[in-house]
């Protein structure tokens, strides 16, 4: 069965380009690009090519790119960078609906004796910026925020943040794992001090991720060791990765309009004809600024998990928020933080398209979703008043 | 991706026996939307208003859920009342060639809904249930302090669950009734009460024999450290190790999570009261690291 994917925010195909790029750096020129030889020279050349073009992509210096393991890496290591460079600041604000690996790392902390603010969400998922100018102070080490969120695709305003942080001296962090490839970022016109980067998200492999640092900004490495990365990130480089991720970033950029029209078409149509079609659903986040490839669809009275099996049936791949899909038993934190309401919470879909999307396969996502819905609330003991003769 | 058998597949894909029966003789509800899981169980009965000839479902939850109310209505058809109350949850895991350990709750779930059917069709009062709207209780025949406010699980309810299939970390029983598996808040009041329950399991009929020959004497140091110690400690994820015994001295070292346990000397007067009420009295229990 071919596969129809949508689930790109969870991780993405690899570009064949990307594929081809990477491909010579294993067998044939497996050199250590720190080697004083011109075997592991050729290999820092390309590794300062693929630096360069991550660079472009985010409109940052090349020695601004730290090149790490993951997302999950960099978000670490910003935050545990901050509290050490303001050993007397023992405050972190963050918010509701991050990531695990930005929102588990706070709340260890937590443990430890920081302070740890965590800024709510609206309905739509929109950023109470009012609560985070109230709860930033002078003991504040680091607001770290994400640029945009993984379960809905809202978008939140960190520049705006960002200069709420530097008023009172904090560093300023965001994830910006889901947004990097969707939409423009431009660091030379930012006051974001760190930023987080994964490679598997925009079609390079996975095991690659970046943080960027602005010049001048205080850090201390997460890893220690040799030399590499300025020092900043100790361990051999994963070269391979690295000229894969460059790659990925200059085809992003080329990709950058159709990203935000063609996929963006797609989503539109795919949203509005499923809401047409299925009575008792709604958007979540439909109200705010979202990426233009993501759209997180809450079905009332049915059960994620059950919805995503129903349609791998026919191939199609699609992620929830449900808590039965996780292995935790509660519906997404995301959601909960939004309040979304239990009728529906169980029963969230999220599609996420990526520039290999096509319009027959957003068809038959159209065609098979609605009976999908109908079968299972006919199963369901729920919402049978609400329902009559429509599902 | 769940693991699931090709059994529990089939009847998530073809569910049998859906829909309601209008004029049904007994009606089960438990779980709630709020929980992300819930069944409502129809059962019809035979003239004698003694066998069940139909069963039918309405199940709101995941693929297990859905396949799990599916086995439990092919199994009761056929069954008197008597011998559909012992089906147990594990009966219907078995019926579809094994769940997942964490999806075990759905099993208990549908076991629970044929006990609250036929309670309720034999006239045993039950607090009232408002699935769609509350939140909990869950399973309505075992009233009791709530232990689990996130899912409404009482402590009768996990005793029971506990008892009948042998659970013995709190992981299981989060796997087996979901009690636990949101806030965390619960943990530790249900450890205590698998505690309590194999304590209850063990106390009873045991009592401590007059005399001992030294050979009888280690068997049952050994049997109690198995049967009454071991899982003890397994519940706060720890264990012990028996490295030799010496006359009355029984020598012990902590592993996992007692290992190094600042409380650990507690640990070890508590083997020595307990294999002292149980083997014999003049036993000394020494912690060593090995």
């Amino acid at each position: 069965m071919k596969e129809i994917y949508l689930d790109n925010n969870a991780t993405t195909k690899v570009d064949e380009a990307v594929f081809e790029e990477m491909r010579p750096y294993f067998c044939e020129l497996y050199g250590n690009p720190s080697s004083m030889h011109f075997f592991g020279g050729q290999v820092q050349s390309k590794v300062t090519e693929a630096r360069g073009r991550v660079a472009e992509l985010l409109g940052a210096h090349p020695e601004e790119i730290i090149f790490t393991a993951c997302g999950t890496e960099s978000d670490n290591a910003a935050i545990r960078s901050a509290l050490e460079v303001f050993p007397d600041r023992r405050h972190i604000i963050t918010s509701r609906v991050e990531h695990p690996a930005v929102l588990t790392q706070c709340r260890n902390l937590r443990q430890r004796g920081y302070r740890v603010t965590e800024i709510g969400v609206d309905g739509a998922g929109r950023l109470d910026m009012e609560e985070l100018k109230t709860a930033i102070d002078d003991d504040t080490a680091i607001v770290s925020l994400m640029w945009a969120n993984n379960e809905t695709g809202v978008i939140f305003p960190v520049e705006e943040a960002a200069k709420i942080a530097k008023s009172k001296g904090a560093l300023f962090h965001s994830d910006a794992v889901q947004a990097i490839g969707k939409i423009p970022i431009n660091m030379a016109a930012s006051s974001i001090d760190m930023l987080s980067l994964s490679g598997h998200k925009l079609h390079a492999p996975k095991g690659i991720g970046v943080l960027y640092l602005r010049k001048g900004t205080p850090f201390r490495p997460l890893l220690v060791g040799g030399h590499q990365e300025k020092s900043r990130r100790a361990g051999t480089e994963n070269a391979a990765a690295i000229i894969a991720l460059g790659k990925a970033c200059q085809l992003a950029g080329q990709h950058m309009e159709a990203e935000n029209t063609a996929v963006k078409a797609m989503r539109d149509r795919l949203q509005d004809t499923l809401m047409t079609a299925i009575p008792h659903a709604r958007i979540n986040g439909g109200g705010a600024e979202r990426l233009p490839n993501t759209t997180s669809i809450a079905f009332e009275y049915v059960e994620g998990e059950a919805i995503l099996l129903l349609l791998s049936e026919f191939g199609i791949c699609a992620s929830s928020g449900s808590a039965c899909t996780s292995g935790s038993l509660e519906p997404s934190h995301v959601l909960r933080a939004m309040g979304v309401p239990f009728t529906c919470a169980h029963g969230s879909i999220r599609f996420s398209l990526s520039r290999y999307t096509t319009d027959a396969e957003i068809d038959t996502v159209i065609r098979e979703m609605p009976p999908i819905i109908a079968r299972l609330r006919q199963m369901s003991p729920f919402g049978r008043e609400h329902l009559q003769g429509k599902a | 991706m769940w693991d699931y058998t090709p059994i529990v597949k089939d009847h998530f894909l073809n569910p049998r026996n859906v829909g309601e029966i209008p004029d049904a003789d007994a009606v089960g509800e438990v779980g709630s939307l709020a929980c992300g899981d819930a069944l409502k169980l129809y059962l019809k009965l035979d003239e004698n208003k003694d066998k069940i000839v139909d069963a039918k479902f309405q199940t709101f939850g995941c693929a297990s859920a859905i396949a799990s109310s599916s086995a439990l209505t092919e199994m009761v058809k056929g069954k008197t009342l008597d011998e559909a109350l012992a089906v147990s949850n594990q009966e219907i895991a078995d019926f579809l060639g094994g769940l997942p350990e964490e999806k075990m709750h759905c099993s208990v779930m549908g076991q629970e809904a044929l006990e609250v059917a036929i309670f309720k069709y034999r006239g045993i009062e039950m607090p009232q249930h408002d699935s769609e709207h509350d939140h909990g209780p869950a399973y309505p025949d075992y009233e009791g302090e709530i232990v689990c406010k996130c899912f409404g699980i009482t402590d009768a309810f996990l005793k029971k669950v506990i008892e009948t299939n042998s659970l013995t970390t709190a992981e299981q029983v989060t796997n087996f009734t979901k009690a636990g598996g949101a806030c965390g808040g619960c943990i530790p009041k249900i450890k205590e009460l698998i505690a309590q329950v194999l304590g209850e399991a063990t106390a009873q009929t045991r009592v401590r024999p007059e005399k001992l020959s030294n050979m009888k004497k280690m068997q049952l140091i050994q049997e109690v450290l198995e049967r009454d110690i071991r899982p003890l400690l397994w519940a706060d994820g720890g264990d012990l190790e028996l490295i030799d015994i010496d006359g009355a001295k029984v020598q012990v070292a902590f592993r996992k999570a007692c290992a190094g346990c600042a409380s650990s000397g507690n640990t070890a007067r508590m083997v020595e009261a307990k294999l002292r009420d149980l083997v014999a009295e003049d036993i000394v229990v020494e912690e060593v690291s090995q």
